[in-house]
């Protein structure tokens, strides 16, 4: 499933004045997977991203990436990765060709320009301002920049903030085909749903600490085990049956709605078979699995949001 | 440290060079305010006193004849700097100074473009200004055109380097223009641009030539009059002096966001 890691990073901390940035701060991004930094607004993720990408040093830790030093090796990176930073911005009055052929011009190799506008949907944008564009025609732009040198590891940084839900899915579109070329992308987000759709891997990130690591599942199934199913019957024994079940580990009943909570794969096959086995009549049948928004709510006792 | 290649870089260079001056030939309002107004007040005022020095032969007319165009080239300077100055600290504010950084575009290329868009800019004003105003001056001052926009320039590109510690020292792009000007228009009046620094009181004389500005009124003056480049080397070394401070400075102080 994964390679070598391409990203290395141990032991960082940055301060900025009296406030600790970034504190104790490793991980690991594998080859070809999309790697998520997760956690809410100010947690250090911009800070973390930009010390990997060569932007900023770390007042102590040590960071690889290919095995280069980002800071000591800037030129030599620069030809591999791609870079796509938070809230940048371009000259109001660029046009969007021009501002991929500028960027075309800093590298030896490049893909195909036009190409590239075409697969982001840029094409009819191309002799555009850049002032004129949408939020997301921006972003694509962006990703046009990052992608314009084929680099093998793409940075990421708050892709879709700030973007209506549209625009939002086409990016994470364009963010798989992204992977599916097999490079690896290094992404941060405050949006839990973003993590969960499009992340390999992900760590979250807690006032400058990573406070866990893992599959979107795996986080899941570590600090959320508890599922839901809620179920809708007028049958006169069915909170006792379900409560009988293995995986259950408790029903609560209002009015003919039944939330039946337990753990384990086997919860809702347990419940569909009790229903049937007992020929229940089922008005409303519903699955609830938990989020990695649930999860940061167990670790930090906070919603992201907050 | 793997240098970026030579070549790429140039290429680079020119090509945002070349960008960011078609990015400014779109902003109508740098345009007008960089080379429109600066011309029209040229020629406004030429038209005012010009044609009538041609009888006078008294210090005045001198003055105007010489001290109205140098006036008019360390306006146009100023003006260059300044707008060097807001751009700067737009490009900083917008992000867009840190999204070219994090290219292979060294932090240097991307100052550079913009200064030689700057002094592009100067040049063709003040080509046009010189070109414009000799109609209102009476024959007999031939004008070193090209002489004279090359002391421009040199003169631009020395203040230009203070620009940078300005822009240094500004939080956000508002302020910008304000500090700007209150910095370099307050240098004027001891400049030697409208009294010659030796009837200055003595200590005023010291402050008066260590001002950057000072240099640069010197050389355009000079040239204007039809001096050889020889007799304003002191001058021309003042400007390098001032350049190479103020980047030092500047290279120490500089902030990408």
């Amino acid at each position: 499933m994964s390679g070598a890691p391409v990203i290395r990073v141990s032991g960082i901390r940055k301060t900025y004045g009296d406030t600790v940035a970034v504190d104790e701060v490793s991980f690991e991004v594998p080859r070809g997977q999309i790697f998520g930094l997760i956690g809410p607004n100010g947690a250090g993720k911009t800070t973390t991203m930009e010390c990997v990408e060569g932007l900023r040093k770390p007042d102590q830790g040590r960071i690889e990436v290919f095995g280069l030093d980002p800071i000591k090796h800037a030129h030599a990176l620069q030809r591999r990765i791609g870079v796509q930073l938070q809230e940048a911005q371009l000259q109001k009055r660029i046009k969007v060709w021009e501002a991929v052929d500028l960027w075309a011009s800093l590298f030896d190799a490049t893909v195909d320009a036009e190409g590239l506008l075409d697969q982001l949907g840029l094409s009819d944008k191309r002799n555009a301002w850049f002032m004129t564009l949408s939020g997301g025609q921006k972003q694509r732009l962006f990703i046009a920049l990052a992608l314009i040198n084929d680099p093998e590891l793409v940075f990421l940084d708050e892709l879709t903030t700030g973007l209506d839900p549209q625009a939002r899915h086409t990016i994470w579109g364009l963010v798989r085909d992204i992977a599916a070329r097999g490079k690896t992308v290094f992404l941060t987000t405050h949006l839990m749903e973003e993590a969960e759709r499009l992340c390999d891997h992900v760590a979250i990130i807690d006032h400058g600490r990573i406070i866990d690591h893992d599959t979107p599942a795996g986080l899941v199934t570590r600090h959320c085990p508890q599922r839901s199913v809620f179920v809708s019957t007028t049958h006169p024994d069915a909170a006792a049956r379900f409560d009988a079940l293995a995986s259950v580990d408790s029903v609560t009943t209002v009015g003919d709605q039944l939330t039946i909570r337990g753990r384990g794969d086997d919860l809702v096959t347990e419940t569909i078979h009790c229903l049937s086995e007992h020929g229940m009549r089922v008005t409303a049948f519903r699955t609830e699995e938990p989020t990695l928004e649930d999860v940061f709510l167990t670790l930090t006792g906070r919603s992201v949001r907050e | 440290m793997t240098p970026m290649p030579v070549l790429a870089t140039l290429r680079g260079l020119l090509k945002l060079t070349w960008l960011e001056i078609k990015v400014f030939v779109r902003e109508p309002m740098g345009l007008i305010g960089n080379v429109v107004i600066p011309v029209g007040i040229f020629v406004v005022l030429g038209r005012a006193v010009g044609s009538r020095l041609g009888d006078l032969t008294s210090g005045f007319a001198t003055q105007m004849r010489v001290g109205l165009p140098v006036f008019g080239a360390i306006f146009i300077a100023i003006n260059t700097v300044l707008s060097l100055v807001a751009i700067i600290a737009i490009y900083r504010e917008g992000g867009i100074l840190k999204r070219l950084r994090a290219t292979p575009l060294s932090p240097i290329t991307i100052l550079v473009a913009h200064v030689l868009v700057k002094l592009m800019f100067t040049a063709v004003t003040v080509t046009v200004m010189v070109l414009v105003g000799r109609r209102y001056y009476p024959a007999g001052t031939d004008v070193p055109v090209v002489s004279f926009t090359f002391a421009m320039l040199l003169s631009t590109w020395s203040i230009l380097s203070l620009g940078f510690i300005i822009a240094s020292l500004v939080r956000t792009a508002r302020f910008a223009p304000p500090l700007g000007s209150l910095v370099l228009y307050s240098m004027l009046p001891f400049c030697g641009l409208f009294r010659p620094i030796d009837t200055f009181p003595d200590g005023m004389q010291i402050v008066a030539r260590a001002l950057p500005l000072t240099p640069a009124v010197s050389l355009l003056s000079g040239i204007w009059q039809g001096n050889p480049w020889s007799a304003h080397l002191d001058d021309v070394a003042a400007l390098v002096v001032v350049f190479a401070v103020c980047t030092l400075i500047a290279s120490r102080v500089f902030r990408w966001e």
